[in-house]
């Protein structure tokens, strides 16, 4: 997916344009966080749980290199195939390969960030093949010819309007009214099911992959997984290697966080465990079965001081929460994850070059990190990131120096004193009679949208002074 | 507290309460007086660091919050009538000194006896002050802070003060645990999305038809205040704790004199 981070401002700009969609994704940021305030109550432990698969997922990173060997060990002896894949190229030319071994023609898609981190779609369909997103959210936004804008719900930008004006546009189905949510719905299952019926190959994400078994473990709130699985000849999986998990109890105590903290709900309408091809007794399955593993920086970051984004499961609660998110939209963070999570790992999967504006998207106000089922202090690795930022000189030079001005005056507290006497002075009589001032010299970012307030008077240090002085002369 | 000797409270002022609002400084003294405390008022004081801290200047960061250290290293306590700068010296000093083990241990001494104002009153003091003499002319809301809210724990005391000592009782606004776009830094680097979160806020308050909006963090304040004063929308914005020291000659943040 081409990359344009370094726009965030630009796009975050033309979403605010939109009224419509301002106030559609504002009513989502009000409703979503008051659903999953809901369910995480109803659920009683969410701290213990919580810090159980911290744990757990602590343990397995320390452990990668055991667990993921564990798990292809137990893939082959269900039949299957593990792919390793260093890149994005690697990786879909390995998903390439498998399709045109079986002289494959259609392709269809589960819900796959991974597939979106490598442009998949896009490399298949170069290479001639049909590939139909078969995810009802991820099929909206093929229609619309756009990138998903939340990692959960792709089409979040989409009112039901607009998607109903998309299928007028785009299904030739003649006249009709498609009032309700439940028709379009109704119209998707209709075109897609045709679509099952003919992929010579399905691929579909994971949520887990379980190293004691070799399951995978996927979860889908429309039962589009488990057709991909069972109906086409070839069945594969595309994780990442930071998915996987020791033993299946993990996969399911990371369940009970995972879908309460992504969509509120108790339990996903779907939640299936995929181990491998047809087997002899089975009625039916896929011929063969293959797991394709991403790295893609991500030993990189293992080991590093941000390795505790190896624990994001992709809920996307840190998305619903962020007042940034909701107010920018998903689509100016310009790559394939939004948000407090997106703002992390984009710079760290693709350069801080081609994205350092995204960890400046955060006023550090900590609300991703305490609705966080994965406990990942977020804000914390945003200011490590701002400080690489800073480093590497690609932050503004006049931000660099007017803040080691500000640091150095602060460590001389005499002259720091008779500076800021001065100014606040200055300020005080230019902004008293309106107590704030409409602009002011070097703080354009300030009063561009708001007035600033004129100081009181005299300093507090000031006034202390004076009364410690009438107050020893009494 | 009822031990004879009171204990010595070192007030870390803030830099935006002394430059900006010294009333806030007066304020918190007069209460933590009130409140049967010995306050000193260092006057090495001057940032705790934040803004550079959190553009990632660390190294730049660390000699100041040496100067922090030393300058409250003989009180009791250490008290700021602001969550964020509590916040700082409470978490985010001992992170800043992981690699100095010398600095770090002192970093955490300081944390474990820092407080926010509106907490220390009630946490650590239990302080109770006698029954309201009078009821309250105005109506307020409120506003949380999010280093106060999520780093220092401040959500009832301010509330419970404010109802034991003055006999408010708060128009909630919805929301209320939603950023106002302050950000420190970010409201400068991303204006237009801070207008929208403050816009929001604003709407918020304005929507409790409140006549005061209360808080405890002189940045978000200014940021609302300044925001409605942009809009000349009718909001007094007030520190916390000039209502509960009833230091309340002076005209609210960013209003004019009258």
């Amino acid at each position: 997916m081409k990359q344009d981070s370094l726009q965030f401002l630009n796009k975050a700009h033309d979403h605010m344009a939109r009224p419509e969609l301002r106030q559609h994704m504002d009513r989502l940021g009000v409703t979503l966080p008051l659903a999953r305030e809901q369910a995480i109550a109803q659920l009683g432990n969410f701290e213990q749980l919580r810090e159980h698969v911290k744990n757990i997922k602590n343990h397995t990173l320390e452990n990668l290199d055991y667990y993921l060997t564990r798990y292809e060990e137990q893939v082959i002896q269900r039949g299957g195939k593990v792919h390793w894949a260093r890149n994005a190229d690697e990786f879909n030319g390995i998903v390439l390969d498998i399709c045109k071994k079986h002289d494959a023609q259609r392709v269809g898609k589960g819900k796959s960030m991974v597939t979106e981190e490598t442009d998949l779609t896009a490399h298949l369909q170069h290479h001639g093949l049909e590939v139909t997103e078969t995810d009802l959210g991820e099929y909206i936004i093929q229609l619309a010819e756009e990138p998903p804008s939340h990692i959960v719900s792709p089409a979040f930008h989409k009112s039901v309007n607009d998607i109903r004006e998309l299928f007028l546009e785009k299904h030739d189905l003649g006249e009709r009214e498609l009032a309700d949510p439940d028709s379009l719905v109704q119209e998707a299952r209709q075109i897609l099911r045709a679509k099952f019926l003919a992929a010579d190959v399905g691929i579909i994400g994971a949520n887990a992959l379980i190293a004691e078994d070799g399951r995978s473990m996927l979860v889908t709130n429309e039962g589009n997984g488990d057709l991909l699985s069972t109906l086409p000849k070839v069945h594969i999986v595309c994780a990442t290697i930071d998915k996987v998990l020791p033993r299946p109890e993990d996969a399911t105590a990371l369940l009970r966080l995972l879908v309460r903290s992504a969509t509120a709900a108790v339990m996903s309408a779907y939640t299936s465990f995929y181990c491998g091809p047809r087997g002899e007794v089975d009625l039916d399955g896929p011929e063969e079965f293959h797991v394709v593993l991403l790295d893609n920086r991500r030993s990189d970051i293992l080991g590093s001081q941000y390795e505790e984004m190896l624990r994001c499961m992709r809920c996307g609660a840190c998305l619903n929460h962020c007042p940034i998110y909701i107010g920018a939209g998903g689509h100016a963070y310009g790559w394939v994850y939004p948000g407090p999570m997106g703002s992390v790992l984009t710079p760290l999967l693709t350069g801080l070059e081609q994205s350092h504006t995204l960890p400046n998207a955060c006023t550090a106000c900590g609300r991703c990190a305490e609705v966080c089922p994965a406990a990942i202090p977020l804000p914390d690795l945003l200011r490590d990131l701002r400080a690489e930022e800073r480093e590497r000189g690609l932050s503004p030079l006049h931000w660099r120096l007017g803040l080691k001005l500000h640091a150095w005056l602060a460590r001389l507290p005499r002259l720091y004193q008779v500076l800021t006497g001065l100014i606040v002075r200055l300020l005080h009589l230019c902004g008293r009679r309106r107590g704030a001032l409409r602009s002011l010299l070097l703080s354009n970012g300030w009063t561009q949208v708001r007035d600033f307030p004129a100081p009181q008077g005299k300093t507090f240090k000031q006034q202390w002074k004076q009364r410690q002085r009438e107050q020893s002369r009494e | 507290m009822s031990e004879a000797q009171p204990r010595t409270v070192g007030l870390f002022v803030t830099c935006l309460a002394d430059l900006f609002r010294p009333s806030v400084a007066f304020s918190s003294i007069a209460l933590l007086e009130q409140a049967g405390c010995a306050v000193e008022v260092p006057q090495q004081q001057t940032c705790c660091g934040q803004p550079g801290y959190n553009t990632g200047a660390f190294a730049d960061t660390r000699p100041l919050a040496q100067q922090v250290i030393e300058t409250f290293s003989d009180y009791d306590w250490v008290v700021a009538p602001s969550g964020s700068c509590a916040g700082m010296i409470k978490h985010h000093y001992p992170a800043l000194f992981k690699d100095l083990p010398e600095w770090e241990i002192r970093a955490q001494e300081l944390a474990a006896r820092t407080w926010e104002l509106t907490s220390f009153l009630v946490d650590v003091l239990d302080y109770q002050a006698g029954q309201p003499t009078t009821s309250p002319e105005k109506t307020y809301t409120y506003h949380d802070g999010c280093a106060g809210l999520r780093e220092m724990g401040v959500k009832q005391q301010p509330r419970q003060l404010l109802k034991s000592m003055q006999g408010i009782e708060l128009m909630e606004l919805e929301q209320t645990e939603v950023c106002c776009g302050f950000g420190g830094t970010f409201c400068a680097k991303m204006p237009e999305i801070s207008e929208k979160m403050v816009s929001d806020k604003l709407d918020c308050a304005l929507a409790t038809g409140a006549d005061v909006l209360l808080g405890g963090d002189l940045g978000c304040l200014m940021n609302i205040s300044g925001r409605a004063r942009r809009l000349g929308q009718e909001l007094e914005v007030r520190h916390v704790a000039e209502v509960l020291a009833q230091d309340l000659d002076g005209p609210g943040i960013g209003e004019g004199e009258a």
